[in-house]
């Protein structure tokens, strides 16, 4: 699944993103799972509100790491969208 | 070091109004009056959030029944705990879906017993279809996750495509298609419940069709029939490695079904303190990591994905829970699960439903 710079990307209604203090990092819960994320992984998630595109996100991000991230966005939430943990329009 | 716990299923009562031959409880079910109270089950979640758990399951018997399970749902949602109810949805009522929401649940997982009223109350041995649509319109109006449950046999398979039906026009946003694993009351009734490979051939290529078609809309999660397998299920993600179960009476267990290894000690919330149980407690060590495995498991290049497969079910089978699980191809004791197959061309004897113990005198 291909997910285009233009693409608006949002957890979806049954998903969210807390910070678990007993193994102290980010996760995103869902129904019956949970998946560990890393800083990037929850900054890019918390970008992530269904107004933003994935080209917005990624000028966020790189301008904040100095680097360009767009493809690294991108692959990130390709595979999330893949297991249904990312919902997005276009 | 241990392996923290991600999801902890509180079995908060073995209480229920339906009567499934398949129920996942033991045989020998716990009576109301040793089921933990309020505060215990409070302290328990506040014990296993300490200890890494983020995914509590609200299950039972029917947990409904329990008229703290508001109380319980608020403490839970206090802690950050992401929870689901496992229900029948019987003496559900729209009031109670809000204030259950209002609470804190975030998923509800009602069950379905087949397709259409008469076989499915046939299955659940009491009169339960008209309320469990009423109760799922009122959970796909809540805005929760809605989740519908099958559990599939040898007398519902057929009738998967009416199953998957009725669960995209109950709007369902997961529909979990679960093929019947045999312990306790499902093991009683193997030879009325275990499907032919036939069923399950035909069953597999519906689900492949129909996954795609909802996808998007509606995920479909499909668990597979361990026994027409070639290699065991990866139980609960390895013993004491990710699970934990606490039943209606305290007692702590790595899997629901792991109270019928008579071999084993569960220790008691009641006693113990839930981190002590998870790490030293006998019964979690029992087969934690590979120290406990024989041949061929314990040179198996899959023992790291399967980790011998499940104890419960060799402890079923071979009455040894330290054999390697008697589905995999590799197990000396797979001739016991192939005879049980080949028992599911006959006519399907009688159910025999679950029932509670009557009472002591």
């Amino acid at each position: 699944m291909s997910l285009a710079p233009g693409a608006r990307p949002r957890l979806p209604r049954s998903a969210r993103v807390q910070f678990d203090d007993v193994r102290r990092r980010p996760v995103l819960l869902y129904p019956e799972g949970a998946v560990f994320l890393n800083e990037t992984g929850a900054a890019i998630l918390a970008l992530c509100d269904g107004r933003r595109t994935v080209a917005d996100i990624a000028a966020e991000l790189g301008a904040r790491y100095q680097t360009d991230v767009l493809a690294d966005v991108t692959a990130y939430l390709e595979q999330l969208a893949e297991r249904e943990l990312v919902d997005h329009d276009g | 070091m241990t392996d923290r716990p991600t999801t902890l299923l509180a079995e908060l009562t073995h209480r229920c109004p339906l009567h499934c031959p398949y129920c996942s409880n033991p045989l020998a079910l716990a009576r109301r009056e040793s089921e933990l109270a309020t505060e215990e089950w409070e302290r328990v979640l506040t014990e296993a959030r300490a200890l890494g758990v983020l995914q509590l399951g609200l299950s039972g018997g029917e947990p409904l029944v329990r008229r703290d399970l508001e109380e319980i749902v608020a403490h839970a949602h206090g802690l950050g705990l992401y929870s689901t109810l496992v229900t029948s949805a019987l003496g559900l009522t729209e009031a109670r879906v809000l204030a259950l929401r209002d609470a804190g649940l975030e998923h509800i997982q009602i069950s379905f017993q087949d397709a259409q009223a008469g076989p499915a109350e046939r299955i659940a041995g009491t009169k339960s279809w008209d309320a469990k649509l009423r109760a799922a319109a009122w959970a796909r109006a809540s805005g929760m996750a809605f989740t519908v449950n099958v559990v599939l046999h040898r007398q519902n398979l057929d009738h998967l495509e009416e199953i998957i039906a009725l669960a995209a026009r109950l709007g369902a946003d997961r529909l979990e298609l679960a093929n019947t694993q045999y312990y306790g009351w499902a093991l009683e009734n193997r030879d009325a419940l275990l499907p032919t490979r036939e069923q399950l051939a035909r069953a597999e290529a519906i689900v492949d069709r129909a996954a795609r078609a909802h996808r998007g809309t509606m995920r479909i999660l499909y668990v597979l029939p361990d026994y027409f397998s070639e290699f065991p299920k990866p139980c609960q993600g390895g013993w004491g490695r990710v699970y934990l179960v606490v039943a209606p009476d305290g007692k702590v267990m790595p899997c629901h079904a792991a109270s019928q290894i008579t071999s084993l000690a569960f220790d008691d919330v009641r006693a113990r303190s839930l981190e002590w149980i998870w790490n030293e407690s006998a019964a979690f060590t029992a087969f934690r990591g590979e120290g406990w495995m024989r041949a061929p498991c314990a040179t198996c290049e899959r023992r790291t994905q399967d980790y011998g497969g499940c104890r419960c079910q060799a402890f079923a089978i071979t009455g040894d829970a330290r054999r390697t699980d008697p589905v995999c191809s590799l197990s000396p004791d797979r001739a016991l699960v192939d005879a049980a197959i080949a028992r599911a061309a006959a006519p399907p004897p009688a159910f025999r439903y679950r029932e509670m113990p009557a009472r002591a005198t």
